[in-house]
């Protein structure tokens, strides 16, 4: 601990939001740095690399204005951290946690740093309790369960907002009992963005707090405010017993802003420009997600991610699949028939659903319906290519009755528009279409 | 010795403390972290550190250990749970609670708890390096003590009977004493007499390993996959049901989640074959993806020294580690740190040599003292965006026996294990097909290579297929479509859930002969001038429906894949 705080004016590079202080003693890496512009503004920083005396600093914020000879850099001798209170529940903050509600800040209980500490994985609870986000696609065939990160794989000019929203409003816990909360984290956000979830979070019935990083905020901030939400959302969950679900929208604006701070850097890009160490950075943010054994609450994370150029191979759903525990795809092809939520049930995948699911969690017979829509649906969509070569009339009429299926399984089973199914109705919804065909025969 | 801290950049630091050597392992800060020597210059030190540096300032002390990164090896390793530096995961939660927060000094063995030790060897008698002195019993097993590497003279005490680790069980003339615990440096392969060919099988219970592309004892086997395609059920299956004594299994850079329901069911199932917990038989090294990088490295060197450990003793070792391109990513991100030139794709241009230096400690061999062990790899891949033209696939492709490769269109397809049996691979095949021939059937090569060659056939005549549809095709080819969607489907698909999961040779054997004899009959009966519908309902495969929908394949529970 150093008594004082140090303060120097020693600054001999600035290159965008990287500064090169000199002669500085006994810097931390990681630290925080207030620097003092000559007009008297202030901004964040923290401590990157220490070369004997000189200490590498990049700025959270903007940079205009700074020169090398007024400008003063106070050293706090302590890493990032976060002010944690019940009080943020309803409130809105911006990547650098000041509300931008018009209310005072909120008092801290206490203070935890943001980059977290990992989960002994030998006190990591397996997750088995059921999410109802209302959406049949998800709670039918790819279920959520506490404590799973579940990512929405998102095309430019798909409904993701609208799917978020709808989720925002109806996910519920089984147990009414349980204090659930949302905490939503926007990151590059444009205007009509943003008016169209403020509207949303208005009229919001389940407790949630948001931090909000909109498209002309700095970038920085994209990297912070995750990192700030998910130490809320663990000081909710395993200090206060709640459940959170952590809504983070939209992960591609979080890797590009990591991209351009790993190249103002001057660190070695990979694939496509993307810095080597993605991998284990968006790991620090998902693997945060879970539940601990002798702890009540949980952490569920439901990232949103935008595919650039429409492809799952791209680097940053491809390592997010990598870390995630399933995935939810959305594709043009069902947008363009107008079924909403245009999610394609083949390539969506919860890996942690067969836990969470069965008598006492959802229904006794959950897993029976929802393996048989699965292949039914799965034969009917492989049927259809090869209807486009032999044409229907060609097939046998067995085949054309799984076409029907599989066209009456879209608009009826995954299109519900506006409307929240509870599970019992989606799976009820889903006896019914099988009926309809004289499908729903499950053997036992 | 004591040094200072004078620069920090990422988890490398920056030393001035002289007498260092290369790969030493070193304290850092005050709060003592781990970390490892890994570039001497002339005025400065370099070290990798294992943990996370953040707040770590310039100016703290940083203290020599003045050895290498050691693993404890004794009785108590199994069933527990370490960290990629061998640290107990479970009584760091009783010190520091549910997440790590700090550098811990908890040692990895329990050196207070007692075992009986058991002596086999008399005063007076002359023991060189290798040479068995007694055993305790850990679990099932037998727990050898063997004089360490490098030591050698006549025994003059040796102690019968109870023993904490910290106890000496031996001493020798010389006045040196034998614990009955040792460490050893990671990074060094321990010592064997000599290697033995890889001639006989692993039993995987899974049949298209077993039976297409088996692994040997003592072989090595990859299994690349892109996300969603089943690699870690797959190797979880492999790692309950495999007929090997002990299984080392490394979580390399994985989800935590994941880990927990590995021991979660660890806990509950018993080893099939000594019904004994699964648990007791197995050592998990976790290092999941938000670790420590570092420690992520060491990992899997970690695991492999624990394992040779076990197979000097003479027991059949298995270790898994999940997955080596996070290892790759790992050692990328600490090369960067260190500037060193990038070769492709970012990774080090030693990526390659330091693969293939890990692969080849594993083998079956005759230990030290004349007994047969083996190590056998099971290593799956994650390559980036599922393209196999990535440098870790690729590099370890030249040196691994077995490729089993997981395809993402069979696993979207549900059909479980995703391994393509037209693109994997085992360089065992001719010596194991010997091995199977001998112990379980005399056609078993035969076998295996019609089975190919119909899976070959109806890869060529799939796409007329495609056009024509079944009805178009020559009757020979329609049975032979039935006969190889017959084998895709109910013998190279197998349900990790169900009572199928395991399938001994045997019953592999005849399941694959019953199918085969079915489609030459048929063909035989279509020679001799019947029509094809009647060849089929005279001699229908009992589980084989035309009219698909009703078809009642394996059920692979949908979310289950990975």
């Amino acid at each position: 601990m150093r008594l004082a705080e140090y303060r120097y004016q020693t600054i001999s590079k600035i290159a965008g939001q990287l500064l090169f202080v000199e002669e500085v003693d006994e810097a931390r890496i990681g630290e925080v740095i207030t620097v003092v512009a000559p007009d008297g503004r202030s901004f964040e920083g923290e401590v990157l690399e220490i070369k004997m005396k000189t200490v590498l600093v990049q700025l959270f914020g903007e940079t205009t204005g700074l020169d090398t000879k007024g400008t003063e850099i106070i050293f706090t001798d302590a890493v990032k951290q976060a002010p944690l209170s019940t009080g943020v529940v309803g409130r809105c903050f911006n990547g650098s946690f000041l509300p931008i509600d018009g209310l005072p800040m909120i008092l801290a209980e206490d203070w935890s740093p943001i980059t977290g500490f990992p989960i002994n994985p030998s006190s990591r609870l397996g997750p088995d309790e059921f999410i109802e986000t209302t959406i049949s696609a998800i709670d039918g065939l790819n279920t959520l369960v506490k404590g799973q990160k579940l990512p929405i794989f998102s095309c430019s000019g798909l409904p993701a907002k609208e799917l978020v929203a709808l989720v925002l409003q109806n996910a519920r816990l089984r147990e009414e009992e349980k204090s659930f909360a949302v905490i939503f984290v926007a990151l590059g956000l444009t205007f009509h963005e943003y008016s169209f979830y403020m509207a949303i979070l208005k009229n919001l019935k389940t407790p949630f707090t948001a931090f909000i990083n909109m498209a002309d905020d700095p970038v920085m901030e994209r990297l912070l405010a995750p990192r700030l939400a998910l130490t809320v959302a663990e000081h909710l969950a395993f200090r206060n017993s709640m459940d959170v679900l952590v809504v983070i929208t939209d992960m591609t604006s979080y890797c590009e802003a990591l991209r351009e701070i790993s190249s103002a850097r001057e660190e070695l890009p990979g694939r496509r420009g993307f810095p080597g160490y993605m991998y284990s950075d968006l790991a620090s943010l998902y693997e945060r997600a879970g539940r601990i054994r002798d702890f009540p609450g949980s952490v569920t994370m439901l990232p949103v991610i935008t595919m650039p150029e429409d492809d799952i191979t791209h680097p940053i759903p491809d390592l997010t699949g990598y870390i995630t525990e399933g995935q939810i795809v959305l594709t043009r092809d069902l947008h363009s028939k107008g079924i909403f939520p245009p999610i394609d049930i083949l390539p969506s995948l919860s890996r942690l659903m067969q836990k969470g699911i069965g008598a006492e969690k959802t229904r006794q017979d959950h897993r029976k319906i929802a393996n048989r829509l699965y292949k039914t649906y799965a034969r009917g969509r492989e049927l259809r290519k090869l209807e486009s070569i032999v044409g229907r009339e060609g097939m046998a009429p067995q085949d054309q009755v799984l076409l029907d299926f599989a066209a009456s399984f879209e608009t009826g089973f995954i299109h519900q528009g506006t409307e929240a199914r509870s599970v019992d109705e989606t799976l009820n919804k889903g006896l019914e279409i099988l009926g309809q065909f004289g499908l729903a025969g499950l053997q036992p | 010795m004591n040094g200072r801290i004078t620069g920090i950049t990422g988890p490398t630091v920056r030393t001035d403390l002289p007498g260092l050597k290369l790969y030493d392992r070193v304290h850092v800060g005050h709060r003592c972290l781990t970390g490892e020597v890994v570039r001497l210059e002339r005025e400065e030190v370099i070290i990798q550190v294992y943990e996370d540096c953040r707040g770590l300032a310039v100016g703290e002390p940083v203290k020599g250990q003045g050895e290498p990164l050691s693993v404890q090896l004794g009785p108590g390793l199994l069933s527990s749970m370490y960290d990629g530096l061998q640290r107990p995961l479970v009584n760091m939660v009783a010190e520091m609670g549910p997440f790590i927060r700090s550098a811990s000094g908890i040692s990895a063995l329990n050196t207070d708890q007692s075992w009986e030790f058991h002596a086999q060897r008399e005063i007076g008698v002359q023991v060189g390096p290798g040479d068995l002195l007694g055993y305790f019993r850990e679990k099932k097993f037998k727990h050898t003590i063997s004089v360490p590497p490098g030591v050698s003279g006549i025994i003059s005490w040796i102690g019968e009977g109870i023993h904490t680790l910290s106890e000496p069980i031996c001493r020798l003339a010389d006045d040196s004493t034998i614990f009955p615990y040792h460490t050893w440096p990671v990074r060094t392969p321990r010592p064997y007499r000599e290697k033995l060919a890889p001639e006989v099988p692993i039993i995987t219970g899974q049949r298209i390993i077993d039976f297409l592309f088996p692994v040997a004892r003592g072989g090595t086997c990859i299994i690349p996959g892109g996300f969603g395609t089943g690699k870690t059920i797959l190797e979880q299956t492999i790692a309950k049901l495999t007929d090997v004594d002990i299984v080392v299994y490394a979580g390399c850079g994985e989800r935590g989640n994941e880990m927990s329901e590995l021991i979660e069911e660890f806990m509950e199932l018993k080893d099939p074959i000594t019904g004994a917990d699964l648990m007791d038989r197995t050592i998990l090294v976790v290092n999941t993806s938000n670790m420590p990088v570092a420690a992520r490295e060491a990992s899997i060197y970690t695991a492999v020294t624990i394992s040779e450990y076990y197979r000097d003793m003479g027991y059949d070792v298995l270790l898994l580690a999940d997955s080596l391109s996070r290892w790759a990513e790992a050692l990328r991100e600490i090369s960067s740190s260190l500037e060193e030139m990038p070769g492709e794709e970012g990774y080090p241009t030693y990526l390659a040599s330091r693969l293939a230096a890990y692969i080849e400690r594993a083998g079956r061999v005759k230990t030290a003292n004349g007994k047969t062990g083996s190590l056998s790899m099971i290593l799956s891949v994650s390559p980036p965006g599922g393209d196999f033209t990535e440098p870790v696939t690729q590099a370890l492709l030249r040196t691994t026996g077995v490729f089993l490769m997981l395809d993402t269109e069979l696993a979207h397809a549900r059909h479980f294990p995703a391994i393509h049996w037209r693109q994997s691979f085992s360089l065992y095949d001719k010596w194991i097909s010997t091995y199977f021939e001998e112990h379980v059937n005399k056609e078993w090569g035969a076998m295996q290579h019609k089975c190919r060659e119909i899976l070959r056939q109806e890869e060529a005549k799939k796409e007329v297929m495609e056009i024509v549809g079944m009805e178009g095709l020559q009757d020979k080819d329609r049975l032979l479509m039935m006969a190889a969607e017959e084998i895709r489907s109910m013998f190279l698909a197998q349900n990790a859930f169900t009572a199928d999961a395991f399938s001994s040779p045997l019953q592999t054997f005849q399941q694959i002969h019953d199918i085969l004899l079915w489609h030459e009959q048929a063909l035989e009966k279509l020679d001799e001038g019947r029509g094809f519908h009647q060849v089929i309902q005279d001699r229908p495969l009992p589980k084989f429906h035309l009219g698909s929908a009703e078809k009642p394949e394996p059920e692979t529970p949908v979310g289950l894949s990975e």
